[in-house]
């Protein structure tokens, strides 16, 4: 089979370039990209990228793979073969490091302003908080993202303006806590999101609810958040 | 919170009711105007003149003027706020946009004014 993988090492390179690989893949097998990645590093060592838990938990492994975001380690080669050639990018939008190695930097930015923990300004119970469970419920589909990046850097808002939109993971993180029993501080949450950038940048694209790894629905979160600005403010 | 102080209203919540109501109001007016004509088939000059001449006709479009200029400020901006960044287009960028938001708002007035004379005949 076929890889195109793209190649950069700022420190030798002056631009990126695409370069192929031919291998040999076990015939009756389904191997996954981060396989077919483990591979080729046995072919050629300088090829770099992140990995860690290989079973889509960690999210190290977010990449583009033949056009669409994904996590290598549970994307499997036969869905991501385009006419017999796997084409491998890193994520769009962000600075290389190197090879498919990107600086997650303003993506954690982002998540760091909607200030992803409780705020609860009672005093602390002696054990702990409590919450019925169709509170808890409300987190379901919320809790589970794993900031692999895949959403944000597949969405157009967040590449325009990656310094001022959220993004979807940002924005699915800060409804997560708009929507906890046990947070205290929505009102000053929704004052910090009420700009026309922050949330509002959004224009349901979509294209987050199409490749998250997790099959989590950013959109939808969105709409929940403007809901509650809109409620807030009428 | 990111600031900015050529939006519409200063604030996205602002902005976005703004855009989906006059969304929502631009297309029951251009709907009903279309379903008129169809419903026309012998649309003459002085039917069209005597429709426009009536009052709630000239309250309705005038609505639709402005909220026509209204939404167009508020696409038109993001537009500008997208695509005409420094990220883009260099250190020129703000130069740019100012420049490019600015000739959006007069050719705006301009079609309102405009809009209001033909409306009333004036």
């Amino acid at each position: 089979m076929l890889v195109s993988l793209y190649r950069y090492n700022p420190e030798v390179d002056s631009k990126p370039r695409m370069q192929d690989y031919e291998i040999e893949l076990p015939a009756g097998k389904d191997l996954m990209v981060l396989d077919v990645l483990e591979l080729l590093k046995r072919q050629d060592p300088s090829i770099s990228y992140r990995r860690s838990c290989r079973e889509g938990v960690c999210g190290s492994d977010g990449m583009n793979i033949s056009g669409t975001n994904g996590l290598a380690c549970i994307t499997p080669v036969s869905a991501a073969t385009r006419g017999g050639k796997l084409v491998l990018r890193p994520l769009p939008g962000l600075p290389v490091v190197r090879d498919l190695v990107v600086d997650m930097g303003v993506f954690y930015k982002q998540f760091e302003k909607i200030q992803p923990f409780l705020i609860n300004s009672t005093p602390a119970p002696a054990i702990e908080r409590l919450q019925s469970p169709e509170d808890r419920e409300k987190l379901d589909g919320l809790y589970e993202c794993i900031l692999c990046a895949c959403c944000s850097t597949n969405c157009p808002s967040f590449w325009w303006n990656p310094d001022k939109f959220i993004g979807p993971a940002g924005l699915l993180q800060a409804y997560r806590f708009l929507a906890d029993s046990r947070d205290t501080a929505t009102d000053a949450r929704l004052a910090d999101l009420e700009d026309p950038f922050s949330v509002f940048r959004c224009r349901g694209i979509m294209n987050c609810v199409a490749v998250c790894p997790k099959g989590l629905n950013p959109t939808r979160a969105i709409g929940h958040i403007r809901s509650m600005l809109l409620q807030r403010a009428t | 919170m990111v600031t900015n102080v050529t939006s519409f209203g200063r604030s996205g919540l602002y902005d976005w009711v703004v855009q989906r109501l006059t969304a929502v109001y631009l297309a029951v007016y251009f709907v009903g105007l279309l379903g008129y004509m169809a419903l026309s088939p012998d649309l003459d000059f002085e039917q069209w003149r005597d429709l426009f001449s009536a009052t709630w006709m000239r309250v309705a479009s005038l609505f639709a003027l402005v909220a026509l200029c209204a939404h167009a400020w508020v696409g038109l901006w993001t537009i500008s706020t997208d695509y005409l960044t420094s990220d883009l287009l260099g250190s020129k960028a703000s130069v740019i946009r100012f420049a490019f938001q600015s000739a959006c708002v007069i050719v705006m007035f301009i079609y309102l004014v405009w809009g209001i004379q033909i409306l009333w005949g004036l």
